[in-house]
């Protein structure tokens, strides 16, 4: 492969192809579209396939449709398309159907500002259904990791039997950096392998690690699936002694395969008492600040989260012991910083926010660190 | 404070939208990222009209890491209309450079290079739309910020089938635009 | 063709029809049931539900599909609830997203019959942009709407097909909305085979259901059905019995109606039952498959 120009949704729709892709459903939402574009025009070249829904609900619907159907998906939106998906978010998430929801996030609430970017969805990809569930979200700072982490994301979906949000931002998602791609082919994503007949198979059977696996229809593993409670067969059930292992299993899987889900960049500095936490675009601006913060001479740490949930509490926590004074740094009006705040404790957490679709800058976390 | 940052030059590219300006950004972009190996971060605004309204166009360019991804302060400001200068040429270094079309922006700074950038697009090819080439010929004349071999390379690779002469061109006018004010 | 249709008054008369003691385990066709699920099911006796479950089954049996080819994809009521009884892959969904579902595992799985089992209320209200949009691409789903013309489960309001005058616990004063004609939306949205007969004609149900499982296309098959919990009940129509004698009382085979005089059309109230389009037309997958091979092949 060699050097390309490319903006952070075209990285997008290249990572789902490199992953195994194969089926993309969405409705056209700015600032998310171009991963739409570029997935129609290259899904049927490697024989998959694009439809373009009616709405966002029913995008979200057919990806789970066409995973069940043994192809893996993806779907694109921004936020009025993603609070369209949240019931079917849910669905994803109570019936452990691996697919990808990339939000690329703008100014909200409401319509708000189409083409002006934002981190305003953090809460929503975490809370945005009704009832408990786990989920996961990637947040990626460049437009190769844009590519990476959708591959990533693919392959938790997959590993985890569950949705994957790649929560990324009108900035990542628009501007263009030169990237060189992998070779495709030697790219793996996690593969289920059933050893149980189709008669004794249990699709959301309680499994050591959490995650039972996973036989499309149409292949002699006859199940049921539903959203309703269920039991291990998947059959509706209301009888406790068969509700309670199962929401075990299901709000602890991820849990116990936290370390592989957490990814994220610490840059520590011996004897800094300040760090900036920040993701997604804005930790860039993040890293400016902290160059030239280092460059007049001030000691700063400062960690990059890339996956957003679960919230990685464990490095947080030890970021927060050793410093006095962390700065999270957010498109939105301090959605993570109350997850820091609930692990560092409030004292602690100096908020730098915006929310009005212009980017933080490294000014005001200059300022802040200064302050 | 974008200096206390090694190596980064931040160029701003404005004008109506329509005009090709956020074009001409990933053209120099490619320039200086595909063909002369440098790192890059393009991006854009625009209104949600297709085509009026101010553009803008943002390349920062270096050859070391670039972390945030948008003009703090430009070192260079190119404007195609009023309204886009009106808009952007208070966010340019004092050290900066501004380069205006000389009929498109009447009222500009003293320290402002004026070309008739669209009249000579006109001029040369016929056709206003190619004054955005004519821009990057201009803007890469007077800076030597990436190769005129680089900056080729680009724009005959962008152009559409059938008019790689007339930006071939275009760009030319656009060195020889140039050369004259630097004389 | 409702000439060879055995009515159900008829049944009765042939006592070797009705079922024995151990007639369930000597059929063929009832081991399409589920036998790793309990019994019974959450439908209220005497529900015209089950009817149209065991017209699916027979038209499925009819039809020698394998349980492994078919998927029923269904969304939230009462009729949704049906795809748990049967032992194919089936998928409960979200409340009038089946098509949409159906949507993607269709094209994922173009070589299985994939059916998408819904009530009025969630395939024409709730569901009913996903209705017109899965017809007007064709896509070659089989979309069984049962339509008792009341939301039961939520315990009897009014529905997108409860007749004007209607009394539902949202229209005590009766409905003053007039109702969506199934068949005829699903025609002009542009699906390939509709037809439309009652819970009271289950043959006939059987044989719609046979065709439109067997049509490369979407099809869309309404059973008209009755709910004496709810809509019976609030408006004074009698048990289930009664209910069902009224759908054959009230209904009208398309080929009887085709014999009346215009003035007579015009009077009619009764509903008509009957296949009202059976035609070919490119079915998306078909079309879709068709675009790869070009795209492969080079085209731009």
């Amino acid at each position: 492969m060699t050097v390309q120009l490319m903006q952070g949704n075209e990285a997008i729709g290249w990572g789902a192809i490199a992953a195994g892709c194969r089926f993309y459903a969405g409705y056209p939402i700015t600032p998310s579209t171009e991963v739409a574009e570029i997935l129609a025009r290259e899904l049927p070249k490697v024989g998959g396939k694009f439809i373009q829904m009616e709405d966002e609900i029913a995008s979200m619907a057919a990806i789970i449709g066409a995973r069940l159907g043994g192809l893996k998906s993806m779907t694109a939106t921004s936020g009025p398309g993603f609070s369209l998906m949240q019931e079917n978010i849910g669905y994803a998430a109570i019936a452990e159907i691996p697919c990808v929801v990339v939000d690329v996030q703008r100014l909200g609430p409401s319509t708000g500002q189409p083409t002006a970017p934002s981190q305003g969805d953090v809460m929503q990809a975490r809370w945005g259904t009704h009832g408990d569930h786990p989920i996961i979200a990637l947040a990626p700072v460049s437009v190769r990791q844009a590519f990476d982490l959708t591959v990533v994301a693919f392959d938790m979906s997959e590993r985890y039997r569950t949705p994957v949000i790649l929560l990324t931002d009108e900035v990542i998602g628009h501007m263009r950096e030169p990237v060189e791609l992998p070779d495709f082919s030697k790219i793996q994503i996690f593969e289920h392998k059933v050893t149980e007949p189709p008669e004794e198979y249990k699709a959301f059977r309680n499994t050591p690690d959490g995650v039972p696996p996973l036989v499309p229809f149409g292949q002699g593993y006859r199940y049921h699936v539903t959203g309703l409670l269920h039991d291990e067969l998947g059959f509706p059930t209301q009888r406790i002694d068969e509700i309670d292992p199962w929401l075990e299993r299901v709000n602890t899987k991820l849990d116990k395969h936290i370390d592989q889900i957490t990814l994220l960049a610490e840059d520590a500095q011996d004897g800094a008492r300040v760090g900036l936490l920040s993701y997604g675009c804005t930790a860039r601006a993040a890293r400016h600040a902290l160059k030239v913060a280092r460059a007049r001479g001030l000691k700063v740490d400062m960690l990059t989260l890339y996956t957003i949930w679960p919230f990685p509490e464990k490095q947080v926590e030890a970021f927060g012991e050793r410093l006095d004074k962390i700065i999270v740094a957010e498109m939105n009006l301090g959605q993570l910083a109350y997850e820091v705040e609930r692990v560092v404790g409030r004292k602690k957490v100096v908020r730098v926010t915006r929310a009005n679709g212009e980017m933080v800058t490294p000014q005001m976390i200059l300022d802040a660190m200064e302050g | 404070m974008s200096h206390e940052v090694a190596d980064r030059i931040e160029i701003r590219l404005a004008g109506e939208g329509g005009q090709g300006m956020i074009l001409a950004g990933i053209i120099l972009a490619e320039a200086a990222s595909i063909y002369s190996g440098k790192n890059v971060v393009q991006s854009q605004s625009y209104g949600p009209e297709a085509r009026g309204g101010a553009s803008k166009s943002e390349v920062i360019i270096s050859n070391g890491e670039i972390d945030h991804p948008e003009v703090i302060e430009a070192d260079i400001l190119v404007a195609l209309s009023q309204e886009a200068y009106r808009k952007f040429h208070k966010e340019v270094k004092p050290d900066g450079l501004l380069i205006v079309d000389a009929d498109k922006v009447k009222d500009a700074d003293e320290r402002a290079i004026r070309i008739p950038i669209t009249h000579l697009a006109f001029e040369t090819t016929g056709r206003q739309i190619t004054a955005n080439t004519v821009a990057l010929g201009v803007l890469v004349g007077l800076t030597g910020i990436v190769e005129r071999q680089a900056i080729e390379k680009a724009v005959a690779a962008r152009a559409p089938r059938g008019t790689e002469e007339m930006n071939r061109k275009a760009l030319e006018a656009g060195f020889a635009a140039a050369a004259a004010v630097k004389k | 063709m409702d000439d060879h249709i055995l009515e159900a008054h008829e049944l009765e008369k042939h006592e070797a029809l009705i079922p024995q003691a151990d007639w369930f385990n000597r059929s063929e066709t009832l081991q399409k049931l589920r036998k790793n699920k309990k019994f019974p099911t959450i439908w209220c006796s005497g529900c015209g539900i089950g009817v149209v479950m065991g017209a699916l089954i027979r038209a499925i049996d009819h039809l020698g599909l394998s349980n492994d080819e078919v998927a029923l994809v269904s969304g939230i009521g009462c009729t949704a609830r049906m795809p748990v009884y049967m032992d194919f892959n089936t998928l409960h969904t979200t409340h009038g997203r089946a098509l949409a579902f159906a949507t993607g595992l269709k094209i994922a799985r173009p070589d299985m019959k994939v059916i998408a089992i819904m009530g009025d209320g969630d395939a024409l209200a709730i569901g009913g942009n996903h209705f017109i949009h899965a017809a007007r691409r064709n896509l070659g789903i089989t979309a069984l709407v049962v339509n008792n013309a009341i939301y039961g489960m939520t315990g009897g309001q009014y529905s997108p097909t409860t007749p004007i005058g209607g009394r539902a616990t949202t229209a005590p004063y009766g409905n003053i909305e007039p109702p969506f004609p199934i068949c005829e939306l699903a025609i002009a949205a542009g699906a390939s085979y509709v037809a439309r007969s009652t819970v009271y004609h289950a043959l006939e149900l059987d044989k719609f259901l046979a065709e439109a499982i067997a049509k490369d296309g979407f099809s869309v098959v309404e059973a008209v059905s009755y709910c004496h919990t709810t809509y019976g009940r609030f408006n004074r129509l009698g048990t289930a019995a009664d209910m069902m004698r009224a759908l054959k009382d009230n209904t009208i085979a398309q080929s009887a109606y085709e014999r009346l005089t215009p003035e007579e059309k015009a009077a009619n109230t009764k509903i008509v039952r009957g296949k009202f389009l059976d035609v070919e037309r490119p079915q998306y997958t078909v079309a879709y498959d068709n675009l790869i091979t070009r795209v492969q092949g080079g085209e731009k």
